[in-house]
C-alpha cells in the first residue's frame, strides 16, 4: 500500500511529467533531428568527397598516361622528321659534291675545252701556214706565167721582124748591118736572120692578131673567134651491092605491128573458161576461212589452258568451295563406328 | 641642141639598113654623153620606133638599138622607167635569145644598166623573163659576154632577197662558181661581185653560195694581181662571214682568215676595207673565233691600217675591228694591248673629229673594260679625258689589290702620283676606285 500511495502521489505529477517529458522530447526532437541530419550529411559528404577524390586520381592517371602517349608520339614524329632532314641534308651535300664534279668535268670537257681549243688554234695556225704557202706558190706561178707570156710575145715579135727584114742578111761579099767586121762574133739578130724564112707576099699583108686583148664595144672591132676545128669528113658510106629492096620498105615490113584476127586473138576455150572463172570467183567470194573441216573432238586438243590470275598465284586458292564445301570432320563421324543402335 | 634629133629620127626609118644602123649609133653616142641629151632622146619619141623595128632587123641594127637603150637608161631611174614603159624590155629579152654574141652582150648590158637603179626596175627586168637567158649567156664561150651577163646578174640581185632568190633559182650559182677559176681579171671581178650580192641578203642564200664549193678556190682570188678582184673577193668572204658563227667557223677552218690578212697587208686604200670588216665580223661572233684571228696574226695588219690610212671610214673600220677582237676576255684585250695600239686609239679619240668619236669611244671602252695588262694601261693614265680615265682607274683598282709586283711598279713609274692628282667628285665611281687604290698602299706613300 505504501507503494500505491507513493504511486498515487506521483500520479498527479505524472501527467505533467509525462507532458513535460514529451515536450522536452519534442523540443529535442527537432534539434536531434537536425543534428542527425547534419551528421549524416557530413558523412555522406565525406563519402562523396572521398569518392570524388578517388575518381580524380583515376582521371589524373588516365590523362597523365594519355598525355604522355601523345607527347611521345609527337616526339617520335619530331625525331623522325629531324632524322629525315638530317639525311636529306646529307644527301644534298653529297649530291652537290657529285654535281660539282660533274659540272666541272662537263664544262671543261665539252663546253670550254681548253686543250681542244688549244689544239684547234694550233691546227688553225698550221692550216694558215699551208694556205699562205699555197697562195704564195700560186701567186709566183701566175707571175712566172705572165713573164713567160711577155717573153714569148717579145720573141714572136722579134721573129716576125726578122722575117720581114730578111733582106738585111749579110752575103758572102758584103757584110750586113748586124754583122760588122769589127765585132768578134755576129750579132744575135744576124743569127736570127740567118735562121728565119723570108715572109711571102700574101702573109705580109696580114695583120698580126693580138689574141689576148678583147674587143670593146663602141669601136666595134671584130672579136677573134677561136679557131674552129675543121669539120670532120663524112664517113665513106658504101652503097650495098645488088638490086636490093629499099631500106625503108624493109624496115617497115620488119617492124610492122601484129594485127591478129579475132579467132586467133580469142583463146580456144574461151566461153567455157569464162564460165569456169565465174564459178571460181563465186567460191572464192563465199569462202569464209581457209581452215579445213576438223571433227569436234579435235578442236580443243592443242589448246593450253590459261588459268586466271586468281588461280595462278602461288598462294593458291582457297580450298573451301573448291575441294570441299562444308566443313567436314571425318573423325567425328559416328556412322561407320556405330554398329548397333544404342537404345 | 642644134636640132639634130628631129633630123636623126626619120633616118631611123630609112630603107637602106646601113643608114638605120649609123643613125642608131649616132643617137646612142649622143645619149651616152649627157643625161639632158638622153632626156631629149626620150622626149623626141624615138624609143618606140627603135623598139618596134628591133624584131625584124639584122644584128648590127639590134646592137645599135640596144646601145641606144643602154645609153639612155644609165643616167637616172626616171629615164630607165621611160624605157621600161615603152615596152623595150621584151625586145631586149628577145635580143638575148639571138645567136650573135654581140647582140646578146649589148642587150644584157642595157638590161644591167636598167636594173641597177632600184628594185622596181630590177623586178621589171626579172618579170620580162631575162634571168634564165642571162644564165645561159654566162655559159657562152665569149668572155665579154660572160662579163656583162655576170655584171647584170649582180645588179639584179643586189636590191632585195627575193630578186636574189630568183637569180639563184635559175641556177646561176653553179655557173658563177665555176667561173671563179677563169684567168680573166675583169670577169672575176664581176663574178665575185655577183656572188657577194647574192650572199649578202640572208643566211640561206649565203649557205647556198658556200655549198657551191667556192672555198678554198676563192682564196686564190685574194692573191690576184688585180686590186678590184682582191676587193671583191674580200667582199664576198665578208658577206658570207657576217651572218652566223657557223659560216665564220667554216671560213676560218678553210684558212680564209690568213688569206684575208695577207690581202690586207698587201693592199692600200679602200681596197682594204672589206677585208678589215670581214675580220671584225668574224671576231665579233665568238671568243674562239676572235682568238683564231689573233692566232693568225691579225692584229699587226689592223694596227698598221689604223696608223697608215688617211681616210676616216677606213680608220673607223679598223678601230671597230680591233674593238671586236679585244672585247671578249682579258686574254684578247691583252693581245690587243701588247700591240701598242691603245695610245694611238686614245690620240685619235681626243683628236676632235665627229664621225669617228662614237666608234673610238665604244672600242676603247670595250677593250679597256677587259684589259688587265697594266704596262699598256700606264701611258694612258697621263693623257686620258675623264670618261676614259674612269675605266682605266677602274681596271687598276681591280688588279692592284692582288698583285704586289704590280703595286711596286705602279709606284715607281709614277702612276700613284698621277692618280693622286686626279680630281674626282666624292661619291662618284672614280673616287671609289681611287680610294681602293690608295688603300692598297701604306699611309706614308700615299702622302
Amino acid at each position: 500500500m505504501a507503494a500505491l500511495a507513493r504511486l498515487q502521489a506521483r500520479l498527479s505529477g505524472l501527467r505533467e511529467e509525462y507532458f513535460r517529458r514529451n515536450r522536452s522530447v519534442d523540443e529535442d526532437r527537432k534539434i536531434e533531428y537536425k543534428a542527425a541530419i547534419k551528421i549524416q550529411s557530413w558523412f555522406r559528404g565525406c563519402r562523396v568527397r572521398a569518392y570524388l577524390r578517388y575518381l580524380n586520381k583515376r582521371v589524373i592517371f588516365i590523362q597523365k598516361w594519355w598525355r604522355g602517349y601523345q607527347s611521345r608520339r609527337y616526339f617520335r614524329r619530331m625525331v623522325e622528321t629531324a632524322y629525315f632532314i638530317m639525311k636529306m641534308n646529307f644527301y644534298n651535300e653529297m649530291a652537290v659534291r657529285i654535281q660539282k664534279r660533274w659540272r666541272g668535268y662537263y664544262v671543261r670537257k665539252y663546253i670550254h675545252n681548253y686543250y681542244a681549243l688549244k689544239k684547234y688554234l694550233e691546227a688553225i695556225s698550221v692550216n694558215n701556214e699551208i694556205v699562205r704557202n699555197e697562195l704564195q706558190e700560186y701567186a709566183e706561178m701566175k707571175e712566172k706565167e705572165e713573164k713567160r707570156k711577155d717573153t714569148e710575145k717579145k720573141e714572136k715579135e722579134k721573129q716576125y721582124q726578122a722575117r720581114k727584114m730578111h733582106y738585111l742578111l749579110s752575103t758572102e761579099k758584103i757584110a750586113g748591118v748586124y754583122n760588122s767586121p769589127f765585132r768578134k762574133s755576129p750579132d744575135p739578130m744576124e743569127l736570127l736572120l740567118r735562121k728565119s724564112k723570108p715572109l711571102s707576099h700574101r702573109q705580109q699583108q696580114m695583120k698580126s692578131p693580138f689574141a689576148y686583148e678583147l674587143y670593146d664595144w663602141p669601136t666595134c672591132k671584130r672579136p677573134p673567134t677561136f679557131s674552129t676545128a675543121q669539120p670532120l669528113p663524112p664517113i665513106g658510106r658504101q652503097k650495098p651491092q645488088g638490086p636490093f629492096r629499099d631500106t625503108a620498105e624493109v624496115l617497115q615490113q620488119r617492124y610492122k605491128p601484129l594485127e591478129p584476127t579475132l579467132r586467133v586473138a580469142a583463146s580456144i576455150n574461151s566461153p567455157l573458161e569464162k564460165a569456169r572463172e565465174e564459178m571460181k570467183k563465186e567460191e572464192w567470194r563465199n569462202c569464209i576461212h581457209d581452215n579445213e573441216f576438223l571433227p569436234f573432238s579435235s578442236y580443243h586438243k592443242n589448246e593450253k589452258y590459261d588459268p586466271s590470275i586468281h588461280r595462278s598465284v602461288k598462294y593458291g586458292q582457297e580450298t573451301y568451295g573448291i575441294t570441299h564445301f562444308r566443313e567436314v570432320q571425318p573423325k567425328k563421324w559416328v556412322a561407320d563406328k556405330v554398329s548397333h543402335c544404342i537404345f | 641642141n642644134s636640132g639634130v634629133l628631129p633630123l636623126l629620127r626619120p633616118l631611123l626609118l630609112d630603107v637602106v639598113p646601113t643608114i638605120q644602123q649609123t643613125a642608131a649609133l649616132a643617137l646612142g653616142r649622143l645619149a651616152n654623153y649627157n643625161d639632158t641629151l638622153a632626156e631629149a632622146v626620150v622626149k623626141g619619141n624615138i624609143l618606140p620606133h627603135l623598139v618596134c623595128s628591133l624584131s625584124e632587123q639584122n644584128r648590127f641594127y639590134k646592137k645599135a638599138a640596144a646601145f641606144v637603150l643602154r645609153a639612155v637608161g644609165k643616167h637616172s631611174p626616171q629615164l630607165a622607167q621611160a624605157i621600161v614603159q615603152c615596152g623595150a624590155l621584151e625586145m631586149l629579152v628577145i635580143c638575148l635569145e639571138d645567136f650573135d654574141p654581140g647582140v646578146k652582150e649589148a642587150a644584157s648590158w642595157a638590161l644591167g644598166y636598167i636594173a641597177r637603179h632600184n628594185s622596181e626596175l630590177s623586178q621589171a627586168v626579172v618579170d620580162a623573163g631575162a634571168v634564165p637567158l642571162l644564165v645561159l649567156c654566162i655559159q657562152e664561150p665569149e668572155i665579154a659576154l660572160k662579163r656583162i651577163a655576170a655584171s647584170t646578174l649582180s645588179d639584179i640581185s643586189k636590191h632585195s632577197p627575193e630578186l636574189a632568190q630568183t637569180v639563184v633559182d635559175a641556177g646561176a650559182i653553179a655557173h658563177l662558181a665555176q667561173m671563179i677559176l677563169n684567168p680573166d681579171a675583169k670577169l672575176k671581178r664581176q663574178v665575185l661581185s655577183a656572188l657577194s650580192q647574192i650572199a649578202k641578203h640572208s643566211v640561206d642564200l649565203a649557205e647556198l653560195v658556200v655549198e657551191a664549193e667556192i672555198f678554198p678556190v676563192v682564196l686564190t682570188c685574194l692573191k690576184d694581181s688585180d686590186e678590184y678582184v682582191k676587193k671583191n673577193g674580200a667582199t664576198l668572204i665578208r658577206e658570207i662571214a657576217k651572218h652566223t658563227p657557223e659560216l665564220s667557223q667554216l671560213i676560218v677552218n678553210a684558212g680564209g682568215v690568213a688569206a684575208v690578212i695577207d690581202c690586207i697587208g698587201s693592199c692600200r686604200g679602200t681596197v682594204r676595207l672589206p677585208g678589215i670588216m670581214m675580220l671584225g665580223y668574224v671576231a665579233a661572233h665568238s671568243e674562239n673565233l676572235s682568238m683564231a684571228v689573233i692566232v693568225s696574226k691579225g692584229i699587226p695588219p689592223l694596227c698598221a691600217c689604223l696608223i697608215e690610212e688617211h681616210e676616216d671610214h677606213i680608220k673607223a673600220a679598223a678601230a671597230w675591228a680591233l674593238g671586236q677582237v679585244g672585247r671578249h676576255t682579258p686574254e684578247h684585250a691583252r693581245a690587243v694591248a701588247v700591240a701598242n695600239v691603245l695610245p694611238t686609239l686614245l690620240a685619235m679619240y681626243m683628236d676632235t673629229r665627229s664621225s669617228e668619236d662614237l666608234q673610238m669611244k665604244a672600242t676603247l671602252k670595250s677593250i679597256l673594260q677587259k684589259c688587265t695588262y697594266l704596262p699598256a694601261l700606264e701611258p694612258l693614265l697621263h693623257d686620258a679625258p675623264p670618261n676614259i680615265m674612269k675605266h682605266i682607274v677602274g681596271q687598276f683598282s681591280k688588279v692592284l689589290p692582288h698583285d704586289s709586283k704590280a703595286r711596286r711598279l705602279f709606284v715607281t713609274t709614277g702612276g700613284l702620283k698621277k692618280v693622286q692628282e686626279i680630281k674626282a667628285e666624292p661619291g662618284s665611281l672614280l673616287q671609289e676606285y681611287i680610294n681602293t687604290i690608295n688603300s692598297c698602299y701604306p699611309e706614308e706613300i700615299v702622302r
